[in-house]
């Protein structure tokens, strides 16, 4: 994956073309202040292929209607098209099982589901649950609010001044009182990877069950929830180059069975009386209403686009200009790389001396390049590093070496500005 | 590459650097703290009113180049102001950095003063919230609010 920067990624097979992936993007031909958009942003949000464009246009032009619900024969292309996507989504996760993936908005009402559903039946009053200090914010307010209702205790597991998880802290903090581990898979501030298999390993032996936030693994590390042994790993479409508004929850199927329904509505019952109403079986009983159908059915496109190029080799190449990057960005006096774990993904998280990211972004802006400055949802490890902000540039499969070069040439325009 | 002389202007570039009036006081009479969550800048205003005059005014707090600026010059303004002309100062600012600068009205431009070099901020609506803070939080520590937020 992009990803282990300490082990040396398999040697591409085939020649990795990024100008071939880079013409189907239809978005990266924009012009930004009169230049060529350098879209360093994919962390907050991807391009999307033409592919998935085609494929949610496709939806709507041909045999759009609602799902699993009428017997004409529009609604049994819709729904065919959508369950094949879920099998996609299976198989992108490993998954044993389609009923295994939920289909929701994304990672943030995954994790929301699992708080609410599973949470709320398996925490009480005193109990634990333990993060991580890299965690994005939606894997934080969940379980805070979660705890404050129930009366249980947030812990976190701190990193180090790399970005690292402190494992035998971590190791330290799983108790016979924690119900739940909650880790990213891949921290978005910091690109650290961290170790789910050994951390669920870890947390299932003290008796937690184990979620993983996957949202910034899923475009760029080949994921196996089967492997990981997690019991359930949430992430979203955009990230990984298909529509927003769409995203999964992977459940382990006698973990989701156990779990009461979350929202009630249309399609997540067996049978309704004013009396009573029975749930319909998973994952069912966790979609309520009529989803993003459309977009559900481009996240499955752009799953099958991204494994028809192949993750790993996806993963090569952004391994590659993360390398170049931090090289570049390193020898760029005043700068300060945040985030320098020897297992990383595509992420160049920085902050310059005497210069607020939010005017780095701005000036960036028109040289074209698009980076992501602020907070990043994840205002903890911001005050971990002692920065209010940082700027990040975020490495997707269709960037380049010269999108890099553009954005050091950039950051000097910056400093020379602010001199 | 305009719009953005006309945002960093040398002015607000001074201001950035060597910010005025940049100290705690503790003998305030009102004081409020400015928090914008979208980028996380931080200020917090003290103002000291002698009757209905701000006698005197300073900041504190950590933002990028505009908020700072921003801040800075409110702080040289303000000072010997009444209430009321801080407040209608205020709108007009607000005015000036929301709004399309075809359409400024040059009489209040003229009462801006040097305010007026933030007219190039209305070309970037996401840095709106960064040169209003300070003033959001000005009229916050008036009203007698604890805080302010620009979301």
């Amino acid at each position: 994956m992009s990803a282990s920067a300490g082990a040396v990624p398999a040697p591409a097979s085939r020649a990795y073309d990024v100008e071939a992936v880079r013409r189907q993007f239809p978005g990266l031909r924009v012009t930004v202040h009169d230049r060529p958009l350098v879209y360093l942003d994919s962390a907050a949000s991807a391009q999307k292929p033409q592919v998935v464009i085609d494929a949610e246009r496709d939806v709507y032009e041909r045999y759009y209607s609602n799902i699993h619900r009428g017997v004409h024969q529009l609604s049994v292309l819709a729904t065919t098209a959508y369950e094949k996507a879920r099998g996609r989504v299976q198989r992108f996760l490993g998954a044993a099982e389609a009923r295994e993936i939920v289909l929701l908005r994304g990672t943030t009402e995954a994790v929301n589901l699992v708080a609410q559903s599973w949470g709320r039946t398996n925490v009480g009053e005193g109990d634990e649950i333990l993060i991580t200090g890299l965690e994005h914010h939606s894997n934080i307010v969940p379980w805070q609010m979660l705890c404050e209702e129930k009366g249980a205790h947030l812990r976190v597991a701190p990193i180090d001044d790399a970005g690292v998880v402190d494992l035998a802290e971590f190791e330290r903090l799983l108790g016979p009182r924690t119900r739940l581990v909650a880790v990213a898979h891949i921290s978005n501030a910091l690109g650290t990877i961290n170790p789910v298999r050994e951390m669920t390993a870890l947390a299932h032996a003290a008796g937690a069950v184990v979620l993983i936030d996957g949202a910034q693994a899923a475009p760029h590390a080949a994921v196996d929830v089967q492997e990981i042994g997690c019991d359930f790993y949430a992430f979203s479409g955009h990230k990984v180059y298909g529509p927003s508004g769409v995203g999964a929850l992977y459940g382990r199927a006698a973990v989701l069975e156990a779990m009461p329904p979350w929202q009630g509505g249309g399609d997540m019952i067996a049978t309704v009386t004013f009396e009573k109403s029975t749930w319909a079986p998973i994952p069912s009983k966790f979609e309520a209403g009529t989803p993003s159908i459309a977009g559900a059915i481009g996240l499955g496109a752009a799953l099958e686009w991204v494994e028809g190029i192949g993750l790993d080799a996806i993963a090569a190449h952004e391994g590659e200009l993360l390398r170049y990057g931090t090289e570049i960005l390193s020898a760029v006096p005043g700068l300060r790389l945040i985030g320098t774990a020897p297992r990383k993904a595509g992420v160049l998280s920085f902050v310059l001396d005497g210069i607020h990211p939010h005017d780095i972004g701005t000036i960036l802006d028109y040289e074209g390049v698009a980076v992501r400055t602020g907070h990043h949802c994840a205002q903890p490890v911001m005050d971990r590093f002692g920065v209010p902000a940082t700027a990040r540039a975020s490495l997707a499969c269709f960037n380049t070496r010269e999108d890099l070069d553009v954005l050091a040439r950039g950051i000097r325009k910056v400093q020379e500005m602010f001199k | 590459m305009n719009e953005l002389r006309e945002l960093y202007q040398e002015v607000i570039l001074d201001h950035s650097r060597k910010p005025r009036h940049f100290r705690e006081m503790p003998e305030a009479s009102h004081q409020a703290d400015g928090h914008n969550p979208l980028c996380g800048d931080r200020v917090t205003v003290y103002l000291h009113l002698k009757g209905d005059v701000i006698e005197d005014v300073s900041f504190q707090g950590a933002g990028c180049s505009i908020s700072t600026a921003s801040a800075s010059m409110m702080t040289d303004v303000l000072r010997g102001k009444t209430v009321a002309e801080a407040e209608a100062l205020f709108e007009r600012f607000h005015a000036l950095v929301t709004s399309d600068p075809s359409h400024a009205d040059e009489n209040a431009d003229a009462e801006l003063g040097k305010l007026a070099v933030f007219a190039g901020v209305c070309e970037f609506p996401m840095r709106v919230k960064c040169a209003s803070l300070s003033w959001h939080t000005m009229k916050a520590a008036l009203e007698g609010a604890a805080a302010a937020s620009t979301e």
